[in-house]
């Protein structure tokens, strides 16, 4: 009977470990490769054994890149802050008021949650060029606010829904209006919520390609399609390559090992009750 | 509970709705007008350009539409029937506690969290021909397939990467789930003498269909609607081999320019995305309120 328990637990380990070696192995190729010469990564097939060097970071980072990764922070954090202003307090009436065309447009907001990003990117060219504010960063910085919309308002909704209201109520009393009531009563209360809504808003703005294709041009063009356009141009350089998609990869892996938990909870939410 | 003064939620609600009219809601509009103009990349829609149903129907009945509709269908049945079986396979396994169990979960959620065009980069890498590690290892014993080169190694490629990817999604999800299964009924029925194997078929499965369901439509919809690692991976080729149905609305509209075919393939996509979205929302509405 131990015996079997003990081997319960074994295969247990057996099998998460297997797991984890299936999802670290490719990123630890892409580090690792990012970390050599172009003559390491031809001349003798792939290892792990090797003389590490950073000449592929500045290589990457002497062109224009830089500049890349520079547009893809402003719009990160310009976008996630917008957004994040915007859902709550969309959530914020979606949750604490009765208002004409409230139920269509909670039904909008988790329909439109996934339109297909190769759906939207084509009619967005035409627009954003019509009305002027193609290829500029605060197009893309809209574009991207809309997109993340949608889930940040039903993240918020829930954390909402468990703040009680008594603390608005004895606000009210208190003679405190709608604007300050939101501010300074309701945002710091749903600060987890934030959090979780910051991460995932953040990462789509962060990682997103294929909007952004079409709404840049060489100067406001961001880190993600930057590193499309290495692979296209002609001889793919595998260390230059991969160096960019460290720097790619790196504040979403950051915020993975700051924030697990956060994560696992936007995950799963609206899915599992509690 | 709900307050009745009826310009404060209008404030508050309509910046976002603003946004998402002007950003999600005009888009849709436009890609419904865009269908009926046959139109190149920089041309403004005019009188002349316009071709009715005609281009749904040229669409529709393009035999390159219907590999790649048939490569979807291909792709999204075999991840996500892979994908559920093995992550709700580890999450039965691994329920019971194990030390170390939350470094291993933000272990697995690494790969959804980096960016598609990163997942696509790497498997490049990985599968690469000459270069990659998979060859080097292949070749002690001999072999050195053209993993990209050929059509249907091209597709295992790119079944890998999205199972690399989202395999953990599914783990994560079922496990949460069974995390939240009443353990009284498992209890009773080993009692009972009930095999383990009876208790997952008899009882964890049942309890846990709900949010197998909800995984199942959700890994459904993003494997429809997703292009990016694919068009960093293979960019749809060899031939059509890897041309999902998404990746061909977005190179037809981009490299060979016919605006309306790409526009009316968006909408007959929007059609099924939705389909599959209202069947998500009818099982897990996180915007209802409680006891509605």
């Amino acid at each position: 009977m131990v015996g079997s328990k003990q081997a319960a637990v074994v295969a247990r380990y057996v099998a998460v470990v297997a797991l984890a070696v299936f999802v670290l192995l490719p990123l630890a190729v892409m580090v690792a490769t990012s970390l050599k010469t172009q003559r390491q990564i031809f001349d003798s097939g792939f290892t792990f054994l090797f003389t590490p060097t950073l000449t592929s970071y500045a290589d990457v980072l002497e062109g224009r890149f830089l500049g890349y990764l520079g547009n893809s922070v402003v719009v990160g954090v310009v976008s996630t802050l917008l957004t994040l202003l915007l859902g709550t307090m969309c959530a914020y009436a979606l949750s604490r008021f009765r208002f004409l065309g409230r139920s269509s447009l909670a039904v909008g907001t988790l329909l439109v949650r996934t339109l297909p990003p190769a759906v939207l990117a084509i009619p967005l060219y035409f627009i954003w060029n019509r009305i002027g504010i193609g290829d500029t960063l605060s197009g893309l910085i809209l574009a991207y606010v809309a997109l993340n919309l949608p889930f940040t308002i039903w993240l918020l909704y829930g954390f909402l829904e468990q703040v009680p209201i008594e603390l608005e109520e004895a606000a009210i009393v208190d003679g405190a209006g709608p604007l300050r009531i939101f501010f300074a009563v309701i945002l710091p209360l749903v600060k987890p919520g934030l959090a979780a809504a910051a991460i995932f808003t953040f990462r789509i703005a962060w990682n997103e390609l294929v909007i952004a294709s079409v709404l840049t041009n060489r100067t406001t063009r961001t880190a993600p399609y930057a590193v499309y356009l290495f692979i296209t141009s002609e001889g793919i350089e595998w260390g230059r390559l991969m160096a960019a998609g460290v720097l790619v990869a790196l504040p979403p892996l950051l915020f993975t090992f700051v924030a697990a938990r956060q994560i696992i909870a936007g995950l799963t939410a609206g899915a599992v009750k509690g | 509970m709900t307050r009745n003064t009826s310009i404060i939620p209008v404030m508050f609600a309509a910046p976002a709705v603003l946004v998402m009219a002007i950003g999600l809601g005009w888009p849709v509009l436009e890609s419904l007008r865009l269908s009926f103009y046959e139109l190149r990349l920089g041309e403004t829609v005019t009188p002349s350009a316009f071709r009715g149903l005609a281009i749904f129907w040229e669409a529709l009945s393009d035999p390159s539409v219907h590999t790649s509709m048939l490569v979807t269908l291909k792709f999204a049945f075999v991840v996500v029937a892979l994908e559920m079986l093995i992550g709700v396979g580890l999450a039965l396994l691994l329920e019971a506690p194990i030390r170390g169990m939350s470094a291993f979960r933000t272990i697995f959620v690494l790969p959804m969290m980096i960016a598609p065009i990163c997942v696509g980069l790497i498997w490049r890498y990985m599968f690469d021909t000459n270069a990659g590690p998979l060859n080097t290892w292949l070749a002690h014993i001999g072999l050195k397939p053209e993993w990209l080169a050929d059509p249907g190694l091209a597709f295992f490629a790119i079944c890998i990467a999205d199972i690399w990817q989202f395999t953990p999604f599914v783990f994560i999800m079922a496990l949460a789930g069974l995390q939240g299964v009443d353990h009284s009924a498992i209890e009773a029925a080993r009692i009972d003498g009930a095999t383990p194997w009876q208790i997952i078929t008899y009882i964890k499965l049942p309890l846990l269909a709900p949010i197998l369901m909800i995984t199942l439509l959700m890994r459904l919809i993003d494997a429809l609607r997703g292009l990016e690692v694919v068009y960093a991976l293979t960019n749809g080729g060899p031939g059509l081999s890897t041309e999902l149905f998404p990746l061909h609305i977005y190179k037809s509209a981009f490299v060979t320019q016919r605006m309306g075919h790409s526009a009316a393939l968006s909408i007959c996509l929007l059609f099924v995305t939705t389909l599959l979205s209202v069947a998500l929302l009818t099982r897990a509405n996180p915007l209802r309120r409680q006891g509605e």
